[in-house]
């Protein structure tokens, strides 16, 4: 364990710098900063001091030093446009995606497993196939357009809920959060479900498809053979087992669900991380693109590392040590 | 006849056929396709010839007819371009990137995951080391920041699809060359002697091909979704390549005017893409995996 997690170490350093470097060098190519920057009257010299004020006029490899050498000091450079530090930009935003992402989680998980096994114990009985069909739609629905029809049907049409924005929040442990006042539980249903909907049929899928799958093993016709009854078949044998790759799924898709709040918060303009980044594209910030990339990943490989210990725990055939050797 | 019951090909075909649904998808997928093909020929005008846009026919909700007489039977967006001609268009443009950059994902992914299966060691590692550390990232965001860098353009577009997708076939080739490269028959094609590239190329790589077809066909939806969702934030194709993606963000801000028919229409166009290939993938999924074999 312990020299997984070393290794572990090791790998994630060196992903996350060659992934600073790698973004670093391309967002250095997209275009001149300062064009956007500065007034488009300014002359000459102003133009020439705000290059120096912004360390453009170096050289990229020193600029990329400099950055880095900074950034291990946990500073990620000034964003260009708000003149504050990218990170403390990022961490702001960061509570609206997460709760976002929380909350299609959190619709997602206790509705797919139910409906999954069942599609899977009965594939071929009404319900069964009501299921896949629906799940099927959901997966070929494209996350974007999802969105346009809920604001459509429920925002325009109906009236019923906000389409933009978080309304209003409250403080938690010093957190803004929109889920404890009326108004921001009203403004959270719509992008929470539309994030949730994808990551809801996958789930189904994936419980499906385990579920078939298990029912055909030699320990579930051997539990059935003792006499159990079927919940406890199911329950207890069948469930235990298909567990294991789902934890799998749910802990790896709470990182895609963070990158695909990007689509979601840009439709419903949601203050979040996402929203920052594809601004921050529009308006070359490098430093704020940078910071998010570097930030995402951070997480990304928090998640993956949690999510294999965790899997490692639930599986004892899993041995954490040697599944890096091979 | 009973020989020819017995071809692989047929009994694929019987077993796809059971599903009603499938068909149904394949059917609506080849119609799809007709259409897409045929788009210069099959539209009403040719959406991109400004000579033949008439400004006064702007915004006309489906079904409505323009001072002309002229009737547009899914409506028309802010330059009066007609909604019918410009989803055939961009049908064409969504298919185009999501088939081509699927295909050339799928001939390098394969290069480098028979590679990795057949020279072992270090090559492996290195090969496979890369797939994971990307697979690892969402699809999503590392086209997002590769569009960012390179900008707009079918080409880039293309690239960057294809960047985000070869691993999984490499990975999915790799898995199924390891499984049969301990199998007898290529044990006999060595102990023939045969060259290393025959048999990897005559005797691996058929075996290897079912689990890609399925993979592929997935890939193909998720390739167009990807495409869009790119285009609609603004990162994809250019505003002259006009993709689904690009007419849905078009008609986005006239959504909130309840002038829906400019996003919706080419959106459903998209969906029912999307679900008649999803549908054949379900179906080519289920015959083609052994392990669900009665």
């Amino acid at each position: 364990m312990f020299a997984f997690t070393l290794r572990r170490l090791a790998q994630s350093t060196f992903v996350l710098v060659a992934m600073s470097f790698i973004v670093f060098l391309g967002v250095y190519a997209i275009g001149n900063p300062i064009d956007l920057l500065v007034n488009p009257q300014a002359d000459e010299i102003e133009r020439a001091r705000a290059t120096v004020a912004l360390g453009l006029d170096k050289p990229i490899l020193e600029q990329y030093w400099i950055f880095l050498k900074a950034a291990a000091r946990g500073d990620l450079g000034r964003s260009f446009v708000y003149n504050v530090p990218a990170i403390d930009l990022i961490l702001s935003k960061l509570p609206a995606t997460l709760e976002l992402a929380f909350a299609a989680m959190l619709i997602a998980v206790p509705l797919a497993i139910p409906l999954g096994l069942v599609a899977g114990l009965k594939p071929d009985s009404l319900i069964g196939r009501a299921i896949m069909a629906g799940s099927i739609l959901g997966f070929s629905l494209p996350t974007f357009w999802v969105g346009l029809v809920l604001i459509m049907v429920f925002s325009v049409s109906l009236g019923w809920l906000p389409s933009n924005g978080r309304g209003e929040t409250t403080l938690l442990f010093g957190v803004p959060v929109s889920f404890l006042t009326a108004d921001g539980l009203a403004h959270l249903i719509l992008p929470a479900f539309n994030l949730a909907l994808f990551k809801l049929s996958l789930l189904i899928r994936m419980t499906r498809a385990s579920a078939r799958e298990a029912m055909l093993q030699d320990y579930v016709k051997f539990a059935r053979a003792k006499g159990l009854k079927a919940s406890r078949v199911i329950g207890v044998h069948v469930l235990k087992n298909i567990l294991i790759p789902i934890v799998t799924v749910i802990g790896l898709e709470l990182g895609s669900v963070i990158a695909f709040a990007i689509v979601t918060e840009s439709i419903f303009a949601w203050p979040g991380t996402g929203k920052l980044l594809i601004d921050s594209i529009n308006q070359l910030d490098r430093p704020v693109i940078v910071a998010y990339l570097m930030v995402i990943v951070g997480l990304f490989i928090i998640i993956n590392f949690v999510v294999d210990v965790l899997y490692s725990m639930l599986d004892p055939r899993v041995r954490l040590g040697s599944a890096a050797a091979h | 006849m009973a020989e020819r019951e017995d071809s692989p090909f047929r009994r694929f075909a019987a077993e796809f056929a059971e599903s009603r649904l499938a068909l149904f998808g394949l059917a609506l997928l080849v119609c799809i396709a007709t259409v897409a093909l045929l788009a210069p020929l099959v539209s009403p005008q040719n959406p991109y010839d400004l000579a033949q846009l008439d400004i006064m026919d702007s915004k006309l909700a489906p079904g409505e007819q323009s001072p002309l007489g002229k009737t547009y039977w899914l409506g028309t967006d802010d330059q009066g371009r007609d909604m019918l001609s410009g989803i055939f268009f961009g049908l064409r443009i969504s298919l185009l990137v999501g088939v081509s950059s699927t295909v050339i994902a799928l001939a390098l992914g394969l290069l480098l995951g028979l590679i990795a299966a057949y020279a072992g060691g270090w090559v492996d590692t290195v090969i496979m080391r890369v797939v994971d550390i990307q697979l690892s990232f969402p699809a999503i965001l590392i086209a997002l920041v590769l569009l960012a860098v390179l900008g707009q353009g079918v080409g880039k577009i293309i690239f960057a699809l294809i960047t985000v997708q070869w691993a999984y076939y490499a990975r999915t080739v790799r898995s199924a060359a390891l499984v049969e490269r301990q199998k007898e028959y290529i044990e006999a094609a060595r102990v023939l002697a045969l060259p290393p590239g025959r048999i990897l190329l005559r005797h691996l790589l058929p075996n290897c091909i079912p689990p890609l077809i399925v993979v592929a066909t997935v890939q193909v939806a998720h390739a167009i979704t990807l495409e869009a969702t790119l285009s609609f934030l603004g990162l994809g194709l250019p505003i002259t390549e006009p993709s689904l993606g690009l007419l849905i963000a078009n008609g986005f801000q006239y959504l909130m005017s309840g002038k829906y028919w400019i996003s919706f229409y080419p959106g459903l166009a998209l969906v029912l893409t999307i679900v008649a290939i999803n549908l054949v993938a379900d179906q080519l999924r289920d015959v083609l995996n052994p392990r669900l074999k009665r």
